[in-house]
């Protein structure tokens, strides 16, 4: 901790942009790029496998609903270190907050990317055109708030650079206001994107239709998502910039995971018992066995994060988070697309050109991340410890 | 038919008035009415009408003539109900010469023809079914050793009003599609003059109804269009009014005869409908008094455009309907939606991209956990 404590402002990091890492990188974005040119020439079905059973494919299913959980990193963090008042997790808050800044404006952008008839999508944040009841409607404006909100609390780390001293000077002052937003919004939307799947009813199998339960889960994983996110994250970084590892810190934090994961377990496993859905199950399908890998998904970081001596161990840790993240994601993928099902006949499996484009995507927030730690002050400064 | 037309009249009345008109004795009459009502398949008690309707003096005289055709025009005309034709040939007109009703024979039909045009000359109304061989010089159609292009010239030359009925007489119709060996022409392409046109194979009865009606309530013609065409029926497309104009607008076609959008009602249009480039208000009137539905785009069947020349037996059926109104959508979606498809290479490369995430992850724990393995070891070393 003594380390943390001298090197608690964050500085650039410095050194080359390009490295055959960001080129790589660049290449995946800039092939998504070509991709999308084509989507907005030739229409959704040019590039797309969706049709009408599935209107939606992975630039919702994993774009939107996995990519802004996954970017969850920065509310649970502001979450930790403002609400909770744990000063001494604030050496994580920037770095998660950029990688939250980047997961939600380009899981905004896919939106788009996603509209049949993306010229009038302006209209839905339009008094008069908005159905201020429907949950898409709160979903599409909790998100575009919270892009906002997430620039405002991040601009002090680019502010000064720019020449806009005095601004950051005045924000400061409020800006506790937006730290507020950036904690609320995400506790809504996060939690309306379960909500999402209630009114698809019977089209969505009984293992992941939790009806008035889905808010409460998907809020809950989004929070476990966060917080894996910043273990994995942080600990990429270390590794990737070669920095010492921040195991104690994450150690701690990975407390929490385990409490937290512990409730949703409770939850999740309580409401299929209590619907009887847990027959489901026990079958020969691609929803139980998809059911499974998402269930084991879960238990095994409970076990992991369990004993304080696997905490401790940052390879045990990673596991945890990674298989925390690939639990969340099929959680949302098993509810969107595979426990979806909206008739005979009808299913979905992603295009070349719509992988294409998610990569491109995943490659860029990366891409700009590890451009941004470079230029802007957002890792805690090294100084001390070297 | 009203109350009155049973009333025969009694005394010296109508049939005594008739007995010394037409010169036989009032029984004869009676049975003569009786048996033109059996004939038509008219209801008991026509007798009185038909006896009411001769006694009744000066109607029109009509003289109808028969050209290169298939008498569908008359055929559909007998089968009109309101009104009926026997109530327009009896009650309105003198209809002194129609090859199909007429009961005289040989040359006692083309005397009575003649001495009709004599008796009404420059009054008589001339309707002419069917088109007329002109090649050869008029060699290919002759009505009792005369030839058609005669006889429409000699009748047209006292007419008071000329009509021609049918695609035929119209504009040639089908006797005139190419090769059109006989020369068919119409009836204004003969005479050299525009006359009024109820094309159609056939047209609906009412539009030539109507016409006649108008003419003698009004005497004068309704208004035309520039090919002759009243106004009142065939100043719309077909496609203007069709009831399956809104499957047009929303692009959903029947694309094969009993196909799903087919068995839907889906638009025609790419089965060959020609209603967007045919002029008559068939989807407004219907056809042969058979209820709602009952013409051919109702039926499941693309228009063929029978009312216009040039499309009408000149394009094939099938073929695409020139679009003279509506400029349609440069897509429209498919009929039977396509349910999805996966791709292998798309399998291919997700599989790979997990497979590399996964070992990669995998790879970084068991190297992390090493190092604190490592690190623990040194530290208890030390």
């Amino acid at each position: 901790m003594a380390e943390h404590a001298v090197s608690h402002a964050p500085a650039p990091l410095g050194g080359r942009l390009v490295t055959p890492v960001t080129v790589t990188l660049a290449a995946l974005a800039l092939a998504a790029a070509v991709v999308l040119a084509f989507r907005f020439i030739y229409g959704l079905g040019a590039v797309t496998n969706i049709n009408d059973g599935y209107p939606w494919g992975i630039w919702v299913a994993y774009d939107v609903v996995v990519g802004s959980a996954f970017a969850c990193g920065g509310y649970v963090m502001a979450l930790l270190v403002y609400i909770f008042n744990k000063g001494e997790y604030h050496p994580l808050v920037r770095p998660a907050l950029l990688a939250s800044l980047f997961g939600y404006t380009l899981a905004g952008a896919s939106v788009i990317f996603d509209l049949g008839r993306y010229w009038n999508f302006w209209h839905i944040l339009t008094p008069g055109y908005a159905q201020v009841n429907s949950v898409m409607f709160e979903v599409a404006v909790c998100i575009s708030l919270y892009i906002l909100v997430m620039w405002i609390e991040f601009s002090p780390a680019f502010l000064d650079q720019l020449g806009f001293g005095g601004v950051k000077k005045k924000l400061s002052k409020a800006m506790f206001l937006f730290i507020a937003l950036g904690v609320l919004l995400p506790s809504m939307h996060q939690s309306s994107l379960g909500s999402l799947l209630v009114i698809f009813g019977r089209q969505i199998n009984p293992l992941w239709q939790a009806g008035y339960l889905l808010p409460l889960e998907y809020l809950m994983t989004a929070v476990l998502l966060g917080f894996a996110m910043v273990v994995f994250e942080a600990t990429l970084v270390s590794v990737g910039f070669r920095r010492p590892l921040e195991t104690a810190l994450l150690s701690k934090l990975a407390k929490f995971i385990w409490g937290l994961l512990i409730a949703y377990l409770a939850v999740r496993v309580g409401d299929l018992l209590a619907r009887g859905a847990l027959g489901n199950a026990f079958r020969f399908t691609i929803e139980a066995a998809s059911f499974w890998a998402e269930m084991l998904c879960f238990a095994i970081p409970a076990w992991l994060l369990a004993a304080q001596a696997r905490r401790n161990n940052p390879g045990k840790l990673f596991a945890a988070a990674v298989l925390l993240m690939l639990g969340g994601f099929l959680l949302r993928i098993n509810g969107f697309l595979v426990g979806y099902e909206t008739g005979a006949g009808w299913h979905y499996f992603p295009a070349l050109p719509e992988l294409v484009v998610t990569i491109g995507l995943i490659a860029f927030e990366i891409l700009a991340y590890i451009v941004l730690v470079k230029i802007l002050p957002v890792l805690p400064a090294q100084s001390a410890t070297h | 038919m009203g109350e009155t037309i049973f009333d025969l009249g009694s005394g010296d009345g109508i049939p005594s008035t008739v007995e010394n008109r037409l010169g036989i004795s009032r029984r004869e009459f009676l049975q003569f009415c009786t048996a033109m009502a059996a004939t038509l398949g008219l209801p008991t008690g026509a007798e009185a009408a038909i006896a009411k309707a001769i006694e009744k003096a000066r109607r029109p005289s009509v003289i109808w003539l028969h050209f290169q055709e298939c008498t569908g025009c008359t055929e559909s005309l007998l089968r009109a109900e309101h009104p009926t034709l026997e109530k327009l040939i009896l009650d309105v007109i003198s209809l002194d010469y129609h090859e199909t009703l007429m009961a005289a024979a040989g040359h006692q039909a083309e005397a009575a023809r003649r001495s009709a045009m004599q008796a009404n000359k420059g009054k008589y109304v001339l309707v002419v079914e069917g088109a007329i061989p002109t090649r050869d010089n008029g060699i290919y159609c002759k009505i009792g050793g005369q030839k058609a292009v005669d006889m429409v010239k000699e009748c047209a030359a006292d007419a008071a009003a000329l009509i021609a009925i049918g695609s035929c007489a119209s504009w040639g119709g089908m006797p005139s599609t190419s090769p059109n060996p006989t020369g068919a022409s119409s009836v204004s392409e003969v005479l050299g003059k525009p006359v009024l046109t109820i094309p159609g194979c056939p047209p609906n009865p009412y539009n030539f109804l109507s016409t006649v009606v108008h003419l003698l309530t009004f005497g004068k013609l309704p208004e035309l269009d520039k090919l002759g065409r009243p106004l009142f029926a065939y100043s719309r497309l077909i496609h203007d009014n069709c009831e399956r104009r809104a499957h047009f607008d929303a692009g959903r076609f029947a694309l094969e005869y009993g196909d799903a959008g087919h068995r839907q009602g889906y638009c025609l249009y790419k089965l060959g409908c020609k209603g967007p480039e045919t002029h008559a208000n068939c989807p407004t009137i219907l056809f042969g008094d058979a209820g709602a539905g009952c013409w051919p785009v109702g039926n499941g069947h693309p228009c063929i455009g029978c009312t216009e020349q040039g499309v009408g037996f000149t394009k094939p059926v099938h073929e695409l309907a020139v679009l003279k109104n509506v400029v349609p959508p440069t897509s429209y979606p498919r009929v039977v939606e396509e349910q999805g498809h996966s791709s292998f290479a798309a399998a291919a490369a997700l599989a790979a991209i997990a497979g590399a995430a996964a070992g990669g992850a995998a790879m970084l724990a068991r190297n992390l956990g090493k190092a604190h393995e490592e690190a623990d070891v040194g530290e208890k070393q030390e």
